[in-house]
């Protein structure tokens, strides 16, 4: 026994250690783990960002130099600190309570002293800056915007936050990723990919050498330059027409898809959200829930479409040829819905297709919506084939566009009815408003702007799109050179479309036609309600309107909805009607028309439901 | 006695061990404290090259242990255990202060620490005086002599201070054990370090309960022919619980908070994981660096030179006490195995060689050599792998230091001069 104590101790020993060590070594041991040694630290070589030019290749947003002013604590020499703070334009205060946080975080490593410099104040320190040991200067890159349009859909870029880090590994804290508009959209092509040189560190954290002689190493990968589909110079008016009114602009190239202008009224300025005061600005625009400056209307406000919805009634009547464009129903300045009256705007009297539609007849369009439920035995069938319709326009889904966001808008089919009302206790009569684009029916402007450009096309579509080219030669995703047809036959738009003509010569638009353009176009003025202190109250009309031209070969297809402009000839049709001219001519002719647009605004109507006093709506005078 | 018969009767086999190991110490030493500069491994401003001197000294020193005549040690004991006591005391006037202690007389070329000399000289003279004919293990009085040959030295290390070269004299008390020292005494500091723990762990009314249920069981299931004797284990219980209850006091009232921290980290006394994450990152700093290392070098290991953290000197005193971490880190498991296993067949060896010494001095130094060899490698391995608290001790044959590497040969080179006269010098 006395022989065996140590000899067994040393073999108990020895298998505790290796139960030990195969725990550390075997099963705690993680083969990943790289980035997680503190003796290696990944540099990273980021290539610049990609500059995005529009249609015509004007620039729109490319990026500038910005320059820290850097301290490494321990090397720095006595100095004149009264001429270094007046050339970095701080006091004397801020300068020791800066220093003395970068020592306390590290004295040997880099911290910022003062953050992103102008070029202006750089130009002054630059030459100065030898004298001043221990600190140097830092060029990093920001987004310059050569515009202050386009907020909405060039979007913005931020420092990705812990979410980000999880969902992408790709990113590593205080890199920049895209936030909204394209630079979220084409974040991998504007991004580029960065390049990495891992370094061997010690424990003070300084360098002593590569990793594995670099063996790992890789090197950037060249942003893309992205060239899109807007007119920045129609952009930029669009904008300039919205002052002071609230809504959303679209515009597409009928024979494209591309889209020529989104706007969102109101906007901001996109250099806002770039330097030093980005943050301040953020809050601000973000907490404005009024106006909501940074909620896009173009593409995500989903209004009743109102009048210029019936042009679709009158192709859905005709292709199941319930009407023909001679068929004419009457109208006693309106339309009766059992024994009750609906009113109607017209005039009055018989109407056809064609003034039906240049006069907007309410009376002619519920009729309309009536035969083509009448043609079916029973309104569910009749539902059926409508929707079908409808939706092949675009409508009722979201359209697939590469936007990082939109909305589907609405076209109720008849499980919607269905579960309103209970199965089978509805009829066409129910749903009348539809007829006229009231009721339940929704769609973006987006949406109206590309059901225009399929009216113009006479029957099909592209997938409207924001991508023209990436890189220098880059193609784009094919889907954005498909045609997609609707179920309307080719031949039934030739009647529509005249009567949309007709608008302008005759109609509803006739105080703002264009000289030596053809336009066809529709009206629409839309109801609309809100809730004051839990009640419904009804505000001033939308105005919207829809149009394209010329007639013959379409350039631009457009959908201007402004909100609480009263009728659609108002606001949305002047705005209208000076962005095709603007498109078309480059030019404005009808100064007048332009002052008025450029000055007047609807402040006015936004403040009434939070004035807490009673207020007239659809005011005459304006 | 010509040289070429020591050669044929010097075990080899043990010389293989030796020499691996120090090849191997040396490799990882080289991978720690190798600069950015490549300079030749002769370089002396280097701390490869001294220690490549300090082991081809070591060598010098072995080989000329073989020219002494091997009655030399016996005779001498006492006078060199004497010598180093002198010297031990002599540090209190004349002593050098490196890192806090004062463990060193300064030679100008070279630091001695006669802590280091006291190992061998104290080994050597606890097995004269065991093997003296007039000398009886079982006699209580011989005991504390035999215990005071060991516990001298130690008290005078003690207040250097340097408590870890001052515990490794208590696995001197391996020889006495080997030579007939009943075992129960064995069992003595076990139960006190068992009891420490639990007290710290549990607190004295569970220990107290856990005592009584576990003498509760034994007379339950005790063959009812054996008779156990009541009174004395009564009050055996009673003096550990009183043990139990001046734990505590010596704890909060004695140690330093220093202490506390290390046994907080090591029993796990902290439930708070911030406050315990805390404690490893900065008491526990050094085991917590080490056990990353090791970890990080998994099944294969980094490579040779290839260790991140042992480049990036992460781990603190890693070409020292924190040796075996680099090991870890570039060898992987495969080397700490490695290690682990000639280390664990080294000690066994040379048992077997002091098993077969024919006199009892040559048997009862060996158990000497080992005992010390052996507590410096449990200690230290122990506390780099994270499962021992901090306790400064070197890694025989692998940590840098000159004293250590000379006095561990020497230690070694004695037993095995001696092991190869054992025919010869028999009776």
């Amino acid at each position: 026994m006395k022989k065996l104590l140590l000899s067994s101790i040393i073999v108990i020993i020895g298998i505790t250690f290796l139960g030990r060590l195969s725990y550390l070594q075997l099963f705690r041991f993680s083969p990943n783990q790289i980035l997680e040694d503190p003796a290696i630290k990944a540099i990273y070589d980021y290539p610049e960002r990609g500059y995005i030019y529009d249609r015509n290749g004007e620039l729109f947003v490319g990026n500038q130099p910005a320059y820290d002013v850097m301290v490494i604590p321990r090397e720095v020499k006595p100095l004149d600190t009264l001429e270094f703070c007046k050339l970095l334009d701080i006091d004397k205060q801020t300068f020791i309570d800066r220093m003395l946080k970068a020592n306390r975080y590290s004295p040997r490593l880099p911290s910022v002293l003062v953050p992103q410099l102008s070029k202006e104040d750089y130009a002054k320190l630059q030459e100065k800056m030898r004298r001043f040991t221990g600190f140097y200067i830092q060029k990093r890159s920001l987004r310059y915007y050569d515009t202050n349009s386009a907020a909405n859909v060039l979007g913005y870029i931020s420092e990705v936050n812990e979410y980000d880090l999880k969902k992408n590994p790709y990113y590593e804290a205080g890199e920049l990723m895209g936030r909204t508009g394209i630079e979220k959209q084409y974040e991998d092509v504007l991004r580029g990919r960065k390049g990495v040189k891992y370094i061997q560190k010690d424990r003070f954290n300084r360098d002593i050498g590569p990793y594995k002689d670099g063996k790992l190493d890789t090197l950037p990968e060249l942003a893309k330059e992205l060239h899109i589909t807007i007119d920045k110079e129609l952009q930029e008016y669009g904008e300039r027409l919205m002052h002071g009114k609230r809504g959303g602009i679209v515009a597409i190239e009928p024979s494209s898809g591309e889209i020529l202008t989104m706007i969102s009224g109101p906007t901001y300025d996109p250099s806002l959200l770039v330097g030093r005061k980005r943050s301040a600005n953020y809050t601000k625009l973000h907490y404005d829930t009024i106006s909501q400056p940074t909620w896009d209307r173009s593409i995500l406000a989903e209004p009743s479409p109102g009048s210029p919805f019936k042009t679709l009634n009158a192709l859905v009547a005709l292709q199941e040829g319930v009407i023909d464009p001679e068929t004419k129903f009457t109208c006693y300045n309106g339309f009766y819905v059992g024994n009750k009256k609906r009113g109607c705007h017209c005039g009055g009297g018989i109407r056809d297709m064609n003034s039906g539609i240049f006069r907007s007849c309410n009376a002619y369009f519920a009729g309309t919506f009536r035969r083509i439920y009448g043609k079916f035995d029973t309104t569910d069938e009749g539902m059926d084939v409508w929707e079908k319709h409808i939706k092949s326009f675009g409508l009722g889904n979201y359209l697939g566009t590469d936007l990082p966001t939109g909305r589907p808008g609405r076209i109720p089919g008849k499980e919607y009815y269905d579960k309103w009302y209970g199965d089978n206790r509805w009829a066409s009569s129910t749903i009348i408003s539809n007829s006229i684009g009231q009721g339940e029916v929704a769609a973006t402007p987006l949406q109206l702007a590309n059901m225009t450009a399929a009216i113009a096309n006479k029957g099909y579509f592209y997938t409207p799109h924001i991508i023209k080219k990436i890189g220098a030669s880059g193609n784009i995703d094919p889907r954005f050179t498909e045609r997609r047809y609707t179920t309307i036959d080719r031949e039934h738009f030739g009647p529509v479309i005249e009567g949309m003509a007709n608008v302008y010569r005759y109609g509803t638009a006739k105080w703002i036609r264009i000289p030596d353009i053809e336009i066809a176009g529709k009206t629409g003025t839309v109801e609309n309600f809100t809730r004051i202190d839990g009640e419904r109250v009804q505000l001033t009309d939308h105005s919207v309107f829809v149009a394209f031209a010329p007639v013959e070969n379409p350039k631009i297809a457009l959908a201007v909805y402004i909100e609480n402009g009263y009728y659609g000839a108002r606001y949305a049709g002047h705005i209208a009607s000076l962005l095709i001219e603007k498109y078309i001519k480059k030019k404005i002719t009808r100064k007048d028309l332009e002052k008025k647009m450029l000055e007047k605004t609807l402040e006015h109507e936004y403040i009434k439901p939070y004035s807490g006093e009673p207020f007239k709506i659809n005011e005459y005078v304006w | 006695m010509s040289g070429k018969n020591v050669l044929r009767r010097l075990d080899w086999l043990t010389v293989f061990f030796y020499v691996l190991l120090v090849f191997i110490g040396w490799i990882n030493i080289y991978s720690t404290t190798l600069g950015e500069d490549h300079t030749s491994i002769f370089d002396f401003s280097t701390l490869y090259g001294k220690q490549l001197f300090f082991i081809i000294f070591s060598l010098i020193v072995a080989f000329l242990v073989f020219f002494v005549e091997s009655g030399f040690f016996e005779r001498f004991a006492s006078i060199f255990y004497l010598i180093s006591l002198v010297l031990l005391l002599g540090l209190f006037l004349f002593g050098k202060t490196i890192a806090g202690a004062t463990s060193w007389y300064d030679l100008g070329f070279f630091n001695l620490q006669p802590s280091e000399l006291a190992k061998v000289t104290a080994s050597l003279a606890l097995a004269k005086y065991l093997s003296d004919i007039q000398t009886d293990i079982k006699n209580r009085r011989h005991q504390l002599y035999a215990a005071l040959i060991i516990l001298v030295p130690a008290l005078l290390i003690l207040p250097q201070p340097d408590p870890g070269s001052a515990l490794i004299f208590s696995s001197l008390f391996f020889v006495l054990f080997r030579e007939g020292l009943p075992l129960y005494y064995f069992l003595i500091p076990i139960v006190l370090v068992v009891l420490f723990a639990t007290t710290l762990m549990y607190g004295t009314v569970w220990v107290a309960i856990g005592l009584v249920l576990l003498l509760t069981l034994v007379f339950l299931f005790k063959k009812t022919s054996v008779k156990i004797p009541v009174l004395p284990l009564i009050i055996t219980l009673v003096v550990s619980v009183l043990f139990s209850l001046s734990v505590n006091f010596v704890f909060e009232n004695i140690f330093e908070q220093r202490h506390r921290d290390r046994f907080a980290l090591w029993l796990r006394l902290e439930k708070d994981e911030n406050k315990l994450d805390q404690i490893r990152k900065t008491i526990g700093y050094n085991t917590y660096q080490s056990e990353k290392a090791i970890e990080s070098g998994g099944f294969f290991g980094k490579g040779f030179l290839e260790g991140t953290r042992t480049k990036g000197d992460f781990v603190p005193e890693q070409h020292t006490d924190y040796i075996f971490s680099s090991v870890g880190e570039e060898w992987g498991f495969i080397g700490t195995a490695a290690v682990i296993l000639i280390f664990s067949f080294f000690f066994l060896r040379l048992i077997g060689l002091a098993e077969r010494q024919k006199n009892n001095f040559g048997r009862m130094f060996g158990y000497g050599v080992i005992s010390i060899l052996f507590i410096h490698y449990a200690i230290n391995i122990g506390m780099v792998i994270g499962l021992l608290p901090t306790i400064g001790i070197p890694l025989p044959f692998f940590s840098y230091g000159g004293s250590g590497m000379v006095f561990f040969t020497l230690l070694l080179f004695i037993f095995l001069k001696l092991d190869s006269n054992r025919l010869r010098e028999g009776i």
